[in-house]
């Protein structure tokens, strides 16, 4: 356990960006707080309960060029880019919920085949976990395993201090590599209880339980009740920091263009359409129990990872308060 | 409001109704829209300024429509994009029954959308304070700083489609950005498919958006896609003289001929 | 070939054949030697094709892994089959391959097989019916039913001929009511009531079905009532696809990935599926 005192947290900041690391950080601009690529660490905002969009971006953004096309006389020809020279990302500041998420991420773009633009960014990315000191009723992460002084996916962990500095841990060994490099910014830390300086989540309910009943819920008729005012678009699947569902596009003329892949949602009317007109999902409730048994029951079935850490980000910014763990309570209620 | 509690309880007691669309208090006293099939659940009904769903969107979703005959809680705005819609073919005078809430928290039982044409004619609405502060910034602004004011914000646009899916009047069972023979609007968040998507559906709503608002509500980013909408209305009121949702007639501005139709476009 | 599980073969057309109405079969060689003397694929597995510019999209490699080509089949449904369909001998596409998982044919060594198909299903079956038919002597009697809207339906018209005079094989076709022209010399009716009227026996059989969502929900119960038990009866699935590896979730269906876990599955695991398909 190390200190980090408030004016060294620049130097820090100065260090990896010095390194040539692109710093992806919580900014307030146009009047809300979420993580941008800085260029100084002025423009960081440390306390904050939530961010607009997550972090997922560092290593799955919402559109990304996968390779060019041509197409010649001669044929047609692809050529990837090259995802060697993807930079170094720090995630700066990101709360318990942000930092776990990359793993179940992670299972999905390495499950059997390796996804090399997810897998690159993320070997060479750096994150830098901030324990929550507050939270609001939208936050439900102890409900899903994940708690807010979790270290799970950090490589360094800050817990904010009363006066400005913060507690640091060192939990990896990219995180030791960095504390190695500017040993002068951590010093020993006072004997401190971090339990007492984060913040207390209420447990709603137990995702195990949760987990062993949404599997039997199939044909429960609860989903045509939840799901009657949901609009059916993508703000929960595009702000959560774990939902990976993309769309793969080309665009380009007469002689080439690009082929990239974009966030998508199994929200969406048409997801599942196929060409000849028939739908696999063709009511909302179907596609909201599609997205809630995904993430509680077939993903933690088949990838052992669960697909909610409690961010609380989809119930914030649905038009409609569709309010996941209000949706989950009443589910285990049911 | 009690009234409309009552009202409620009794359509769905009769069976006059199998659902009352309408608002409820949902996380941290926001408002959401709320379905009511069972009388006893009525009291959670509740109409106050700060509900502004346009619930009109629900009313032909075929996961409303197969629950049975409806009642809807209906503000001025909701009122107005029932006219569109009925002007539209979304929607059947008889299959719904229409209970209007004012601003003064007054309720009007509708008998028929007729009636429904002469309140909005005689109560119309106009836009926010802060809406009309900010169309006439943007007008007073030179192109170029308009330009960049629309860029900037549409960077930030992640292609989500709330904006779409809260909106009544896109009624689209499939949509233009659905279509992929061609892909005439890119579903990929960059400059140009942003622009695109949001030009575009500015203009499939020329002439029938109900000045609602919803849409810029609506956006995660905070994006005021509103405005492009508000702006068009206001366009279109100084060359046509008609505001959307004030006619039963199943006539459509911009694409129904008349023979006085101004055209000195036409050199 | 990088480790980039996105980058397509370039593939050259060989060969074009037409089917039916809308229907093509291109016999594809890869551009690259070295590429295509590393490519393996097993029957049932399917792959993404490519037109750049259009996108990609889905459907079964409808050769047999014992010969020494790619096949594929398709109808012009949508955009990237309708570019597909523009292209000729010679040009170029993207393949994507192989994916999905595979027939079992090594457990039905010794069993008789019955394939099942109806009009455009017959490619997803072709790749397993040839393999099997190239290693004859693995298999006791193979018999194929093929049905067709009209008998201009029927694909693969120069490869029925083939089993048609093929002593080892027990070949019936039949057209739908209506769809047959006067020297028409098949079965006339829709495939589960021939197939109900042959009344094939399940001793020792093994039955692969594809067809589409119709004939399947009126076959299945025809073999059940013939004795087939639920892990006999073989089908091949289609759903939304994308990437081809489990990763941007559209066929997801339950637990299943039909590309990852499909597209070959057996009565009994369908059952087990959620109706999401």
């Amino acid at each position: 356990m190390k200190l980090i005192k408030k004016e060294d947290l620049p130097g820090l900041y100065g260090y990896l960006a010095s390194a040539g690391k692109k710093i992806f950080a919580p900014v307030r601009k146009n009047g809300m707080v979420s993580f941008s690529f800085t260029s100084a660490f002025e423009e960081i905002e440390m306390s904050y309960i939530q961010t607009k969009l997550s972090a997922k971006a560092a290593a799955f953004p919402k559109i990304e060029k996968l390779m060019k096309y041509t197409i010649q006389k001669e044929g047609q020809s692809y050529e990837p880019y090259d995802v060697e020279k993807f930079p170094g990302i720090v995630v700066w500041g990101a709360h318990p919920c942000d930092a776990a998420a990359f793993h179940p991420l992670n299972a999905v773009f390495t499950w059997e085949t390796h996804d090399k633009y997810f897998t690159r960014r993320l070997e060479n990315l750096l994150i830098i976990g901030l324990s929550c000191t507050s939270h609001d009723e939208f936050c439900f992460c102890t409900s899903v395993g994940v708690h807010p002084g979790d270290t799970k996916g950090s490589d360094i962990q800050l817990t904010p201090l009363p006066g400005g500095d913060y507690l640091a841990e060192i939990i990896t060994t990219k995180g030791e590599a960095v504390a190695a490099a500017v040993p002068a910014l951590f010093s020993p830390a006072p004997g401190l209880n971090k339990e007492e300086l984060v913040t207390s989540v209420e447990k709603r309910f137990d995702h195990e339980a949760l987990h062993a009943k949404i599997n039997g819920m199939f044909d429960h008729p609860v989903w045509k009740e939840q799901a009657l005012r949901c609009i059916g678009c993508g703000a929960c699947t595009y702000v959560c920091p774990i939902c990976s569902c993309f769309d793969i596009q080309d665009e380009g003329g007469i002689f080439g263009g690009l082929r990239y892949r974009c966030w998508d949602s199994c929200g969406f009317g048409h997801f599942t359409i196929h060409t000849s007109g028939h739908n696999p999902r063709e009511s909302q409730d179907t596609r909201w129990r599609q997205r809630l048994m995904h993430k509680f029951s077939y993903q933690p079935q088949r990838q052992e990872v669960f697909g909610c850490v409690g961010c609380g980000r989809c119930s914030r910014n649905c038009p409609v308060d569709m309010n996941i763990s209000e949706h989950l309570t009443q589910i285990m209620a049911v | 409001m009690n009234k409309l509690k009552e009202k409620a309880k009794e359509l769905l007691s009769s069976r006059a109704v199998q659902v009352v669309v309408g608002y409820e208090e949902g996380t941290g006293g926001k408002i959401r829209p709320a379905f009511v099939s069972r009388p006893e659940d009525a009291d959670k009904l509740l109409y106050n300024a700060d509900c502004h769903h346009n619930l009109a969107l629900y009313l032909y979703k075929h996961e409303t429509k197969r629950i049975g005959k409806m009642a809807v809680v209906a503000p001025p705005f909701v009122l107005r994009s029932i006219l569109i819609l009925t002007t539209e073919f979304q929607l059947e005078e008889d299959s719904l029954v229409v209970l209007g809430v004012t601003p003064e928290e007054e309720l009007i039982e509708f008998a028929n959308f007729k009636e429904i044409e002469t309140w909005v004619n005689q109560h119309p609405i106009g836009m926010k304070e802060k809406d009309r502060e900010m169309l006439n910034r943007l007008n007073a602004m030179s192109r170029d700083e308009r330009w960049q004011f629309w860029q900037n914000e549409f960077s930030k646009c992640i292609k989500c489609f709330a904006c779409r899916g809260t909106c009544p009047m896109c009624s689209c069972f499939r949509c233009t950005v659905d279509y992929n023979a061609p892909q005439w609007i890119s579903v990929g968040s960059h400059q140009l498919g942003n622009f695109d998507w949001h030009l575009m559906r500015a203009m499939h709503l020329a002439g029938r958006c109900s000045v609602c608002g919803q849409c810029g509500e609506a956006c995660p980013m905070d994006i005021p896609v509103h405005l492009l909408s508000f702006q068009i209305n206001e366009d279109i009121f100084k060359m046509f003289g008609s505001r959307a949702g004030l006619t039963l007639k199943k006539e459509s501005l911009l694409s129904t001929w008349k023979s006085n139709d101004v055209e000195n476009f036409i050199r | 070939m990088s480790d980039n599980i996105y980058q397509p073969y370039v593939m050259r057309i060989e060969q074009i054949t037409e089917e039916a109405p809308d229907v093509r079969t291109y016999r594809l060689r890869f551009t690259n030697e070295e590429e295509a003397s590393r490519f393996v694929f097993k029957a049932g597995q399917f792959a993404e094709y490519s037109v750049p510019g259009e996108g990609e999209c889905t459907f079964c490699i409808a050769s047999s892994p014992t010969r020494d080509y790619v096949e594929c089949t398709f109808r012009k449904a949508g955009r990237v089959t309708g570019a597909l369909a523009t292209l000729d001998e010679g040009d170029t596409l993207g393949f994507r391959g192989p994916y999905g998982n595979i027939f079992p044919i090594e457990e039905w060594k010794g069993k008789n097989l019955l394939f099942i198909a109806g009009g455009i299903a017959l490619p997803p079956m072709r790749c397993v019916i040839w393999n099997c038919l190239d290693t004859r002597e693995n298999f006791k009697d193979i018999t194929i039913l093929y049905g067709a809207k009209t008998v201009n339906d029927l694909v693969y018209k120069q490869e029925l001929k083939e089993w048609e005079a093929r002593p080892d094989v027990n070949l019936v076709t039949t057209v739908d009511p209506g769809g047959e022209t006067p020297d028409w010399k098949g079965e006339v009716g829709f495939v589960p009531t021939i197939l109900d009227k042959m009344a094939p026996s399940c001793e020792n059989t093994i039955a692969i079905v594809c067809g589409p969502p119709i004939m399947i929900k009126f076959t299945f119960p025809v073999l059940t009532k013939l004795g087939f038990p639920d892990e006999a009866i073989f089908t091949t699935l289609e759903n939304r696809m994308k990437c081809g590896f489990g990763k941007c979730g559209r066929c997801n269906v339950g637990t299943v990935f039909v590309c990852k876990d499909g597209p070959v599955f057996t009565y009994a695991q369908l059952k087990n599926l959620p109706a999401e398909y």
